[in-house]
């Protein structure tokens, strides 16, 4: 048996036919060749494969690609516009929030979330909000400085938009 | 690590689930969240014929006020309960569990209805049904049927469910005027399921407990009502002597659970610091 799906991937729209057990991270990576979103664990715990679906970060290694027909969905090759980085890639490069990067597209993927829903947060909420994803390199200090950076960053310019 | 070979249906309507559930007889499985089923399919523990998707069923996925009790769809998520500003009056332990369970991704995805037909013996949800005293309403092709709590949680990994029966809605009585609730887990720390969890309401009438709830996951291979500390707490003014003596038997009668997480005796010490805990929280 094979499904049809339709997908809106970070801006595009996509058709495919995917056998059921077919894997939403594995869709991404070997169908759509997004190779940007990492398999970790595959256990559902480390988080290095989170994506944005209908504005909520999941783990797309613990979805079916059949379970997303009919989203949207944004995974790190969709942060960046027009060739200018988002602000949380600008954070994770200025304040050395990777060393490996392995673990970096699902925690940015996390930050986004996190940002879009409390502009402002606090170091523990953002070390809450990231309890998800693990990472075996940095110790997660700049991990959180980076995203305060980003949080920085999205408010002033928001607040120039106004001006 | 890729699921054995299955085939897929997406239900739009609790009906049209139902009628799948019938055709597929044994060969079919529910998808909700997937958040236990499909780790378990990577794995191969499961290995079902047909999953039927009710993931995108609107008329599962609520939160509502039924006056005298509190109502959710059985496709709620971790995350919308803990969204939700109907968990107040004695209901507190609702927020405090679901801000506990996995990460936020699993919260997004994961539903009360998953997660109480999977009878996970070290899941959070188990203990705040029973310590609500909540009935469960079911449906399948003999029609509907209200479940309580009590009867519906029968063991490791088991539940009073039979084949081709929809969880549809779990319902929350509001506890008397003078109720605090509250939700204490000792987790494991990589996946957060509980270990041990307690959650206890606790009604209190002129400076003594009038109500008893206490409900025990992780301990034992299935959840469980202290009942032994519901009877010790009734009665009394709740200092922290009356407590502790009140929860020293938290895990009495049951066949304790022993891991590489846990052994039984530290268990047994658990499940009397975390009752003692939610109890005195809940006070
Ligand atoms: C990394 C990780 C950490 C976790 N941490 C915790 C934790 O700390 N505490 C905790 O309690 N849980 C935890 N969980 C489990 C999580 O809460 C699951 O989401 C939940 O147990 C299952 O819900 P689901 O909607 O994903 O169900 P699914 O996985 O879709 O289904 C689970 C089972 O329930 C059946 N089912 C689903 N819905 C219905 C229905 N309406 N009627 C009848 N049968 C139904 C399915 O057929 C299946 O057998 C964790 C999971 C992961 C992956
Ligand atoms: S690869 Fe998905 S959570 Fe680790
Ligand atoms: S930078 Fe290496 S795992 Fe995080």
């Amino acid at each position: 048996m094979s499904v049809r799906i339709q997908v809106t991937i970070n801006g595009q729209s996509r058709e495919a036919e995917v056998e059921p057990r077919t894997l939403l991270v594995d869709f991404l990576r070997e169908h759509l060749q997004l190779t940007g979103t990492h398999v970790g664990c595959d256990t559902s715990s480390c988080g290095a494969c989170n994506i944005l679906i209908d504005g909520q970060s999941a783990k797309s290694c613990t979805m079916l690609a059949a379970q997303v027909d009919g989203s949207e969905i944004i995974t790190v090759e969709g942060l960046a516009q027009n060739g200018n980085l988002h602000p949380i890639q600008e954070g994770f490069k200025e304040e050395h929030g990777l060393q490996c990067g392995f673990c970096t597209p699902g925690m940015m993927m996390t930050a986004v979330d996190l940002l879009n829903h409390n502009p402002d947060p606090s170091e523990s909420e953002i070390r809450h909000a990231l309890e998800g994803n693990f990472c075996r390199c940095t110790g997660y200090h700049n991990i959180v400085r980076s995203v305060q950076y980003a949080a920085k960053k999205i408010r002033e310019s928001k607040k120039e938009a106004v001006a | 690590m890729i699921p054995a070979k299955f085939d897929y249906e997406r239900a739009g309507s609790v009906d049209e689930a139902l009628t799948m559930l019938a055709q597929h007889g044994d060969s079919a499985k529910i998808l909700a969240g997937g958040h236990s089923l499909i780790p378990a399919m990577k794995l191969r523990l499961n290995q079902p014929g047909v999953l039927i998707d009710i993931g995108r069923i609107k008329e599962l996925r609520y939160i509502k006020d039924g006056g005298d009790h509190v109502a959710i769809g059985a496709g709620a998520t971790h995350d919308d309960i803990l969204n939700s500003d109907h968990f107040g009056g004695g209901l507190e332990m609702w927020t405090e569990a679901a801000g506990m369970i996995g990460d936020p991704q699993v919260r997004h995805k994961g539903t009360l209805g998953g997660s109480i037909a999977h009878a996970d013996p070290a899941a959070d949800w188990p203990a705040v049904l029973l310590a609500s005293d909540a009935t469960i309403v079911v449906k399948g092709s003999g029609g509907q049927r209200e479940i309580a709590s009590s009867d519906f949680f029968t063991g490791f990994y088991m539940t009073d469910l039979q084949d081709g029966e929809l969880i549809l809605e779990i319902r929350v009585p509001k506890p008397p005027a003078g109720s605090k609730s509250s939700y204490q887990k000792f987790m494991q720390p990589a996946s957060r399921f509980a270990i041990v969890g307690c959650a206890a309401v606790i009604t209190m009438d002129g400076g003594s407990c009038s109500r008893a709830r206490v409900g025990m996951t992780g301990v034992a291979d299935g959840p469980y009502r202290a009942t032994n500390v519901e009877d010790a707490l009734t009665g009394k003014s709740l200092d922290e002597g009356a407590v502790e003596s009140a929860c020293a038997d938290a895990a009495e009668g049951q066949s304790v659970m022993s891991d590489h997480f846990a052994s039984e005796g530290y268990r047994e010490h658990l499940a009397r610091v975390y009752a003692k805990r939610a109890v005195m929280a809940a006070s």
